[in-house]
């Protein structure tokens, strides 16, 4: 309570230099005093600089590469810039959706980590206008044989469950793998899917001199208060004492602001000038972003934010993360009318404060101002800082290809379906309540989820993908790669990738290697957007992603969206019955480099990643829409890790058959990951026109049996065993 | 037929029994808020899945405090027909209009899978469209299904034939297992399995839309 | 042989929405003067010492290492002699 007296004056901020604590150099404090302001500020101002300018709300290290991204298209109607961005899907109907990181929080403390980057995310998607219809999660863990890795795991786990099942959200898809380099480090990526009507689109901005600022959900306190500084030696502090400042999620309070702030756009929007949730930097993000959009400012009165702390500081109140809150810009004259809304569905709201006409930010507190900064000093006049993009030592050096030394495959496969990366995550998604809201049409298990949207004949089937081995060893290729899997999903359930959101997980930007992978990832995944008619509508940076100076691999996720015009082309990976015919779709090489099979028998991954062609890939996922689409096949399946031996007998698996064949490749190629390739089921009937269509972009390998054995002679040696036995080992593997 | 779906804050499935009613089974629905003490107007009461209240403390046991249960009270003596699916179910067991409770799963997670579903009994005004011991799909997703009573209680569920729904393979450690019962009377249902969820073939089955509709045809011959 | 009972709460400026929704629907039962409730864990915990000090050191140790999150919860005991 005494904490305000003990403020540091704005000299002490000078002479002590505490705005480098709070994140801020020299360079960014002298901009501040002497061009934006032209004085001292004092501690609450240089806060709010502090968290404004953090690279979580500004990303001024990264802005420069983002500028790359494509995002562009015919469907946009939203692109980055807003909570979430926005697709038309035809029928006046809109897809918006967004990832979001958490992954520090989850680090320091798993379940709620998760839990409350599952509601940040739900939150960007409802404030668009859109209802959230699905959630997608995508996590890295280090290895599972050290008991913390494990501990994160089922705890991030929980959290995401305890979450999404509470507010009735399906969890429908996503993806799990591990890796050393995650060590100390895991990464957890939320995405959530929402659709709209167009005509209820809102936005986040508040103008109109003297309409109001209204605060809902939950109350203030302190939580999370300065986020991106929360450093785990402060964290070990804090363990003794009898204060914390980790954020708890409330999944029902959010479930109640959903359906209350989805009644308010769509039945009210004659009142409501825009909406925005509280994320980072809580109060003071929202409400100088939706101010500085519009070109205006506004007044707030902090005395009357609900707080449910005593002695909370001007400081402590704006930049607080507390979790399940929004913030609204409502005409003037209007203000009961709204409150008595989210009074009906038991929320409190509240008038904290109105729009002004001098694009000034001014904040009371017990009747003194203790702000008074221009508004878009905040939000605009971020610097924005050039890194040099250096090719690192490591990529300059040719290493030499790796071919692995197979003796059995049936062995190998038997072992590389039991990597914890490769083997079933049965045991997880049963814990996401996958079938909410009566939608699912395919849930966690299939290549991409497929979603429908009710009263039309239309779906939606969405993926998240990313291998940060190929982009560790190749980050242009790589980045092109993690698109073209994310796309070989859908199009594998039947879609057309119509946009994507990411998530950059890298290391420091500092670092040459970090800032050099990040800028060509993405300039490799922008080139792929563009040749596939998907830009980028929105995402997030985590960069400072490494433990002892040692950075995670660079892990640009990848979520997408496709379209899937017509419900009869739903397809599934799984094969349906005995004596349908196998085929392979796309040429096999030797692409060993960064492999699951490399990492499994060397334990680490080395070399170039070679072969890969994006127009390759291109002209192979149009094949697969076409044979979709003319109803030739009954099942698909994208080739990804473990290559063409994982995903045979995994479209196997479900429907317990076997397969019998022959093929052109040889052993060690059964692993090889060369991308652009398919694994189809064809029923005999369709052979001749399946065949007619593909031309010579497939090779017939066989077909399917009832005897739960496969058998498939190579062309140098044969893969033959019990398929029960290779299932065990896949269902078993996460054990 | 006039169908009301009882809605709780926190309430989840309600949009989806609301649905499987007005377009898979084709009668008037309408969505009832637990701040309101009628329901006169009803034939059927659906009781949603959800977290109501967030479920803290004791699943359902926030929700059976709120104005609508007496409403419920007074159609359950009536002998209107009510049927309460998950959460529904807990909060039936919580007001004491179905013995027994709702515990956290035996292996402590939520589980959400399909099960295979026997029917015990096609003789209720909820089962007459199924056949006897007919096996039937049905999504489950819950934390708390385990079903629990006491040997005395269980011995009255099978003497009075209250148990209407097993598990093939039990996911959560339900007595003798249990997927669904009704009241001594009949016109109560409580079950752990979500059949709105299984209404149409596109969603992977239509097994749960025969319960909607044997109880349109119980109501046609009463 | 001691005997231990542990109350493991959450700390203080940590929210607690189980209690937020427990005050609430007391509140609607008409028990207006509850201002606030926390819902926590309880433990018993039996300790084989003979010495109270080393007993306490024992619930402590327990806490740490398992039965508190300590990121999040605090924990006070009583222990008798039994």
């Amino acid at each position: 309570m005494l904490k305000e007296h003990m403020e540091p004056t704005p000299e002490d901020i000078k002479n002590k230099k505490l705005y480098i604590d709070m994140g801020l150099s020299e360079y960014e404090y002298d901009l501040i005093v002497n061009k934006l302001i032209h004085r001292l500020p004092n501690y609450t101002e240089i806060g709010l600089y502090s968290g404004m300018w953090s690279e979580h709300c500004s990303y001024k290290n990264s802005k420069q590469i983002l500028k790359k991204f494509w995002s562009d298209g015919s469907r946009v109607i939203q692109g980055p810039g807003e909570g979430a961005g926005v697709l038309d899907i035809n029928d006046n109907q809109a897809v918006v959706f967004k990832a979001e990181s958490h992954n520090h929080p989850s680090f320091v403390e798993p379940y709620e980590g998760a839990a409350t980057g599952v509601g940040g995310i739900i939150r960007d998607i409802f404030s668009m206008g859109a209802k959230p219809i699905a959630s997608l999660d995508s996590l890295r863990f280090g290895n599972l044989s050290k008991p913390r890795n494990r501990f994160l795991l089922n705890q991030v786990v929980s959290g995401i469950a305890g979450y999404g099942n509470c507010i009735g959200i399906p969890t429908v898809g996503g993806e799990i793998s591990f890796d050393d380099t995650y060590d100390g480090n895991p990464l957890v990526n939320v995405m959530c899917v929402g659709i709209m009507d167009k005509k209820d689109l809102a936005v986040g901005q508040s103008k109109g001199l003297g309409n109001s600022i209204i605060y809902v959900g939950a109350k203030t306190g302190r939580d999370g208060i300065n986020g991106a500084t929360f450093a785990s030696s402060q964290f070990s502090k804090e363990e003794e004492s009898d204060r914390s400042a980790v954020q708890v999620g409330d999944p029902f309070m959010e479930k109640l602001l959903v359906d209350a702030c989805l009644d308010i756009i769509k039945n009210h929007s004659d009142i409501l000038i825009g909406i925005q949730d509280m994320g980072a930097a809580g109060i003071v993000s929202s409400s100088a972003e939706m101010a500085a959009k519009a070109n205006s400012g506004v007044n707030l009165n902090l005395d009357l934010v609900p707080k449910r702390e005593q002695g909370m500081t001007p400081y402590e109140i704006m930049l607080s993360e507390s979790q399940e809150r929004m913030l609204l810009c409502v005409k003037q004259g209007h203000e009961q009318e709204v409150i008595n809304i989210f009074n009906e569905y038991n929320l409190n709201a509240i008038t904290i404060g109105n729009v002004n006409d001098d694009g000034k930010y001014r904040l009371s507190f017990k009747n003194k101002l203790v702000c008074d900064i221009p508004t878009n000093s905040l939000v605009d006049d971020v610097p924005e800082y050039k890194h040099p993009v250096i090719k690192p030592e490591r990529l300059l050096n040719t290493s030499d290809d790796f071919i692995p030394k197979i003796d059995n495959s049936y062995e190998t496969l038997l072992k590389i379906l039991s990597q914890p990366t490769i083997a079933s995550k049965e045991n997880i998604y049963r814990q996401y309540d996958s079938r909410v809201q009566a939608n699912t049409v395919l849930a966690p298990g299939s290549d991409a989820a497929v979603v429908r949207v009710r009263h039309t004949n239309k779906s939606l089937s969405m993926t998240t993908d990313c291998n940060s081995r190929y982009i560790y060893l190749d980050p242009y290729i790589g980045g092109q790669i993690a698109f073209a899997e994310a796309a070989r999903n859908i199009v594998a359930s039947g879609g057309k990738p119509i946009g994507i959101t990411d998530c950059l997980n890298f290391g420091n930007p500092d670092d040459a290697d970090s800032y050099y992978s990040m800028d060509q990832s993405v300039a490799g995944m922008s080139e792929a957007c563009k040749l596939f008619d998907a830009p980028v509508i929105g995402g997030n940076v985590s960069l400072y992603n490494e433990t002892d100076g040692n950075a995670i691999y660079p892990t640009p996720m990848v979520g997408m969206v496709g379209l899937i015009e017509n419900n009869k082309n739903i397809t599934t990976q799984d094969a349906k019955d005995a004596d349908d015919l196998v085929y392979l779709i796309g040429n096999t090489y030797d692409d060993f480099n960064g492999s699951q099979i490399q990492k499994m028998l060397k334990h680490k991954i080395s070399g170039r990643i070679n072969h890969f062609s994006l127009k390759e890939e291109y002209k192979n996922q149009n094949i697969i829409h076409h044979v979709i689409k003319n109803q030739l096949v009954k099942s698909v399946h994208d080739i990804s890790e473990g290559g063409l031996g994982v995903a045979l007998v995994e479209s196997l698996f479900t429907n317990n058959l076997g397969f019998s064949g022959k093929t052109k490749i040889s052993k060690e190629q059964l692993f090889s990951e060369t991308q652009s390739r398919f694994v189809v089921t064809v029923s005999e009937t369709n052979q001749e026109n399946f065949e007619k269509l593909i031309k010579d972009n497939a090779e017939l390998i066989g077909y399917t049996t009832n005897n739960n054995q496969i058998k498939m002679q190579l062309n140098n040696g044969i893969l033959s065993g019990d398929m029960a036995k290779l299932k065990k080992a896949w269902k078993e593997g996460l054990d | 037929m006039n169908f009301a779906v009882v809605t709780f804050p926190g309430s989840n499935c309600d949009n989806d029994l609301y649905y499987a009613v007005k377009d898979a089974l084709g009668e008037n629905c309408t969505m009832v808020s637990s701040n309101e003490d009628s329901l006169d107007k009803y034939n059927v009461i659906l009781i949603p899945g959800g977290f109501s209240f967030g479920d803290y403390l004791r699943s359902g046991a926030i929700a059976n405090l709120a104005p609508i249960m007496k409403s419920i009270k007074q159609a359950a003596n009536d002998g209107k027909i009510i049927v309460g699916i998950c959460n529904g179910f807990q909060i039936l067991t919580e007001s004491n209009l179905l013995p027994g409770s709702l515990i956290k799963n035996n292996n402590m997670q939520f589980v959400s899978a399909w099960e295979k579903i026997n029917v015990q009994n096609n003789n209720s005004v909820f089962t007459n469209q199924y056949q006897k011991e007919e096996s039937i799909n049905l999504p489950v997703a819950h934390g708390e299904g385990h079903y629990y009573c006491d040997q005395k209680t269980l011995k009255e569920l099978k003497a009075n034939k209250q148990i209407i729904f097993t598990y093939k393979d039990n996911p959560n450690g339900s007595v003798d297992d249990i997927a669904g019962i009704t009241n001594k009377q009949g016109n109560i249902l409580g079950m752990m399995p979500h059949p709105e969820r299984a209404v149409e073939k596109i969603l992977g089955s239509k097994d749960g839309l025969r319960l909607f509709q044997s109880i349109l045809k119980s109501h046609v011959r009463s | 042989m001691y005997l231990a009972k542990l109350y493991v709460t959450h700390k203080p400026s940590i929210l607690d929405p189980q209690g937020e929704a427990i005050k609430n629907a007391l509140h609607n039962l008409k028990f207006q003067n509850v201002s606030s409730i926390t819902q926590g864990k309880y433990f018993e915990m039996k300790l084989d010492n003979d010495n109270k000090k080393d007993a306490e050191q024992i619930v402590k140790d327990a806490c740490k290492e398992l039965l508190v999150n300590q990121n999040m919860e605090t924990y006070h005991y009583d222990i008798k002699e039994v």
